[in-house]
């Protein structure tokens, strides 16, 4: 299929566009819908009425900016049939599906909920309200599982709940509770939400610590401050200690993305992790040792093959040993991938010539050619396909370079290190505010409360960060090892794209705008005058 | 090109058949929760501040649920119509964008239109909410009216490649055409989007007429009412048009049984529709008529109940739409530029299994629909909506 590539990029901008848009607002609201449970629970707890004025000041804000997380989220959904639907017929049998029971038992219980906790204040009953609130917390979080459970599939497919069905020529369904249950979608899980969870956790604690700086609202904030400081300190530890997690699974299921990542080019047997570094842009076929991709870097040894393999001495692969193999270690050459690829769309093409001319032996030939195992573990019980290989039969084509086989590695070591970096600076922080809110002596550090308003939004770009380190770093894949980007992408003009792009750009911008004026609005009016 | 039904697998079709009438209920329920929409039109109604702010106190606190039926029509299309997802979406790219981005702009709208420094003023984001209504609504109805007057496209099932249009390189209106292209039944698709329009915008009004105070807000009920009866006499137009219609063209038809599944155009194809299973679906859809009809007579001699009867007559009406679109052989997406490649429940479906799975989960819905109307009645029993309400600063008002 011959694609507009200049398209291609349009298309993937205006997704990442709106996905960036959208992740300003969806880990707020995941983690800010559970504080606000929190205040409202200590609220109906003590019967107090500040606390009930400190529970609607901070619903208040949060309503703001949950109305344009919705906002976001709709051009989200139908993205994959409008821009992508190459990409939605070939998986949408497995990616609709979860898709579909985030919008029954999650989207409804948030919108429907988010009703009595905005506007049921004096409608319905305390313990009514109370529990309205904590099930549109529950239900945000909900519709989190099953989002990340289709990205899961998207970044680690396995043929244990999945296939490709020649019939149909499409990925099918086999196994729904596997893909629900796969440990790369429910490391992903946890680790999204906690990230949510620290980032709600650091706004509240910035704005509290800003009162204080202030003068204002004193009760207000330290109350505040001290339920932030609880909740982000345990959040910001799980974050990290989830993400470790997270990185062996990539390790072990992305080896491109790891590699990236960390600049990795040649495989080395305990291989280092670069802390701080400046990568180079480099072609990995045309690299011959790690020392050439970088202007400078000081590394840690041994950390990579320990965080990805468990054991410091472990072998990771290079960038430049899975284009060219790598015996030893088991590696096949993308040229053998890329082959057995082709053979693929070969058998898949000859099995519907076969049935339009009636042709049931040649169907039978063609679909056994198709099935056939390439590869197998007998002690694990696990074997590949020709059919599972099919996406790298684009590779067999002769204008496409083996080095577009990873992503590039400036932008995914950068976004990787930056919300690594990031991530232990909130356990500090929070660590700090937490003990001296303990000892009582929030109220006076104003170090420690000008810390926290400097990192009010740095949690923004460690989220964001986080996810294009996983988007762009599971490139040049939609579908990891199974559907490259470029055979994703509806088939449409250039033009139309880019209109689109700037419809949407524009209005983001613009209500991106209004809502942080409405924000500072509201916090500048403090508690009090919130409404 | 001909693609044979997927399988000929009797389970495999009862569950196509299953989901397309959950396609259908979820439809008509959307189409019942369009009064968000049409009470959006409205704002010129009202006279001043406070009534203007009833208005949307009274609408803003239902649009998340009109959103969240329309996310999970796309959702439930998609899991289980995923052919149909993509042809659809990606072929009749403009006009899904255009629906798209009226609902990017009125899920803020509420929240912000009244808040101070909202950057770009109250009467930006009232006509935000008024664009969501129009556009959104017509665009909407047109694209139901492709369902009976079909779209220009082909593809092939194996190297699955879109063709939309005639064209690929040149001027192409990406669904647009469904709008002006009178030789493919434009004048159908769009009465079918004035219809859903003038059905919302009742709709809307009655709402309002129902949940704002009837004794403090008495002379905006009374101008509601007149607006009831001049979009009625829009929507006895449009009806009319929409149903010579049906009753007239040609209809796209297949055999369920034949394995090829090959379409051919076929006259008076809706009409027998109508008048299959013993003419239940033309029953049901003369009940929903009725009641529709009856909530707003009820409404202009002076009731306030009359959005039950013609919600409940909505939710049926557009389920017999969509039904009669994708039962009794009839391919619900059909192509007028290659017959055989138009979309059917059968050759567009998931898997047999991943629509068994689906089928499973939607054992929630009831479930769900049960905890909805619980809370809509825990909100409503409160009473309507007052002017001590939305001036109370507790009350989270817009």
């Amino acid at each position: 299929m011959n694609v507009d590539l200049t398209m291609l990029e349009w298309a993937r901008a205006q997704f990442a566009m709106t996905a960036l848009f959208h992740f300003f607002f969806v880990p707020f609201t995941l983690g800010m819908s559970f504080i606000v449970a929190f205040f409202e629970t200590i609220y109906v707890k003590t019967g107090k009425k500040e606390w009930k004025e400190i529970t609607q000041f901070w619903q208040l804000i949060f309503g703001i900016n949950f109305a344009l997380g919705l906002s976001t989220g709709i051009i989200h959904e139908f993205e994959f049939g409008t821009n992508w639907s190459t990409y939605s017929w070939v998986v949408g049998d497995l990616f609709g599906a979860p898709l579909a029971v985030e919008g029954i038992v999650a989207f409804f219980m948030e919108a429907t909920f988010a009703a009595i906790s905005f506007f049921g204040w004096k409608r319905v009953s305390k313990g009514v309200h109370l529990a309205s609130t904590w099930l549109l917390a529950i239900g945000s979080n909900l519709s989190a599982l099953w989002i990340l459970i289709a990205n899961g599939f998207m970044q680690h497919p396995s043929n244990e709940f999945g296939f490709f069905n020649i019939e149909t020529s499409r990925l099918e369904m086999s196994d729904f509770w596997t893909l629900i249950v796969q440990p790369v979608a429910q490391v992903k899980f946890l680790h999204v939400v906690t990230a949510g969870y620290t980032l709600a956790s650091i706004f509240v604690l910035g704005i509290s610590a800003l009162y204080l700086l202030k003068g204002k609202h004193k009760d207000f904030a330290k109350k505040s401050a001290a339920v932030a400081a609880a909740f982000g300190l345990i959040s910001s530890i799980f974050v990290a200690v989830i993400g470790d997690e997270h990185a062996y699974e990539v390790a072990n299921t992305q080896p491109t993305k790891i590699a990236s990542a960390e600049g990795l080019y040649v495989g080395e047997k305990g291989a280092p992790i670069v802390a701080i570094g400046i990568p180079k842009n480099l072609k990995a076929t045309e690299v011959t040792s790690n020392e050439e991709g970088f202007v400078f870097k000081i590394e840690l040894p041994k950390m990579l093959s320990l965080l990805g393999k468990r054991d410091p001495n472990a072998y990771v692969p290079g960038l430049k040993d899975l284009i060219e193999g790598n015996e030893e270690y088991g590696i096949w050459p993308l040229s053998k991938l890329a082959q057995i690829g082709k053979e693929a769309r070969e058998d898949l093409f000859k099995y519907h010539e076969a049935k339009k001319a009636g042709d049931k032996a040649g169907m039978e030939a063609a679909k056994a050619d198709f099935y056939k195992v390439v590869w197998e573990d007998k002690e694990k019980g696990i074997s590949l396909t020709k059919a599972d290989l099919i996406g790298y039969g684009y590779f067999a084509n002769s204008n496409v370079s083996p080095d577009l086989i990873y992503p590039p590695v400036p932008p995914v070591f950068y976004a990787f290190h930056i919300m690594v970096g990031l991530g232990f600076w909130f356990i500090l922080l929070f660590f700090m505010s937490w003990i001296s809110i303990v000892k009582g002596t929030f109220e006076n550090n104003t170090l420690v409360q000008k810390l926290a308003v400097i990192s009010v939004p740095l949690p923004w770009i460690a989220t964001s960060f986080g996810w294009m380190t996983a988007e762009i770093g599971r490139q040049p894949w939609t579908v990891f090892g199974v559907l490259p980007t470029a055979e994703s992408v509806t088939p449409i003009a250039l033009q139309n794209v880019q209109a689109t792009f700037f419809l949407f750009l524009t209005a983001f911008v613009i209500l991106g705008i209004a809502e942080l004026k409405i924000l500072f609005t509201v916090v500048k009016s403090g508690p009090k005058g919130a409404h | 090109m001909t693609w044979a039904p997927i399988t000929v697998d009797a389970t495999h079709f009862y569950l196509q058949v299953y989901w397309w009438i959950i396609i259908a209920v979820l439809g008509g329920l959307f189409l019942l929760m369009t009064f968000v929409q049409g009470g959006q039109t409205l704002f010129h109604v009202a006279k001043d501040e406070m009534e203007e702010r009833a208005l949307v106190n009274s609408l803003g606190r239902k649009w998340e649920l009109t959103f969240t039926t329309l996310v999970l029509f796309g959702g439930a299309l998609y899991a289980a119509f995923p052919l149909f997802y993509s042809i659809s979406f990606g072929g009749a790219y403009w006009v899904w964008m255009l629906i798209l981005f009226a609902f990017v702009l009125q899920a803020v709208s509420y929240e912000y239109m009244n808040k101070p420094n909202n950057l770009i003023g109250k009467n930006a984001y009232k006509f935000f909410l008024y664009f969501n209504g129009v556009i959104g609504v017509v665009l909407f109805g047109a694209a139901v009216g492709t369902f009976f007057t079909g779209s220009n496209f082909s593809y092939d099932p194996v190297t699955r490649i879109l063709q939309w249009g005639t064209a690929p390189d040149g001027f192409n209106l990406r669904g647009l055409e469904a709008a002006i292209d009178f030789k493919h039944g434009a004048w159908f698709n769009l009465a079918m989007g004035v219809l859903l329009f003038a059905m919302a915008r009742i709709l809307g009004a009655l709402w309002l007429i129902n949940d704002v105070d009837n004794n403090e807000f008495s002379e905006l009920i009374e101008r509601l009412r007149g607006t009831v009866k001049r979009c009625f006499i829009v929507l006895l137009v449009a009806l009319l048009v929409v149903l010579f219609g049906l009753l007239t063209m040609k209809g796209y038809a297949y055999d369920i049984h034949d394995p090829t599944g090959k379409v051919y155009l076929e006259d008076g194809k809706y009409l027998h529709n109508l008048l299959s299973f013993g003419a239940l679906p033309l029953i049901v859809f003369l009940i929903g008529l009725v009641l529709y009809v009856w909530g707003v007579l009820a409404t202009l001699k002076g009731s306030n109940k009359g959005i039950w009867f013609s919600g409940l007559g909505t939710v049926l009406i557009g389920i017999i739409v969509i039904s009669i679109a994708g039962f009794f052989g009839t391919p619900f997406y059909p192509s007028y530029a290659d017959l055989q490649s138009s979309l059917t429940i059968q050759n567009s479906s998931g898997s047999k299994y991943a629509l068994m799975v689906m089928a499973w989960v939607s054992v929630a819905v009831p479930f769900v629909l049960g905890y909805i109307i619980w809370v809509w009645y825990q909100m409503k029993k409160g009473g309507p909506i007052t002017k001590e309400e939305i001036q109370d600063p507790e009350s989270h008002a817009y």
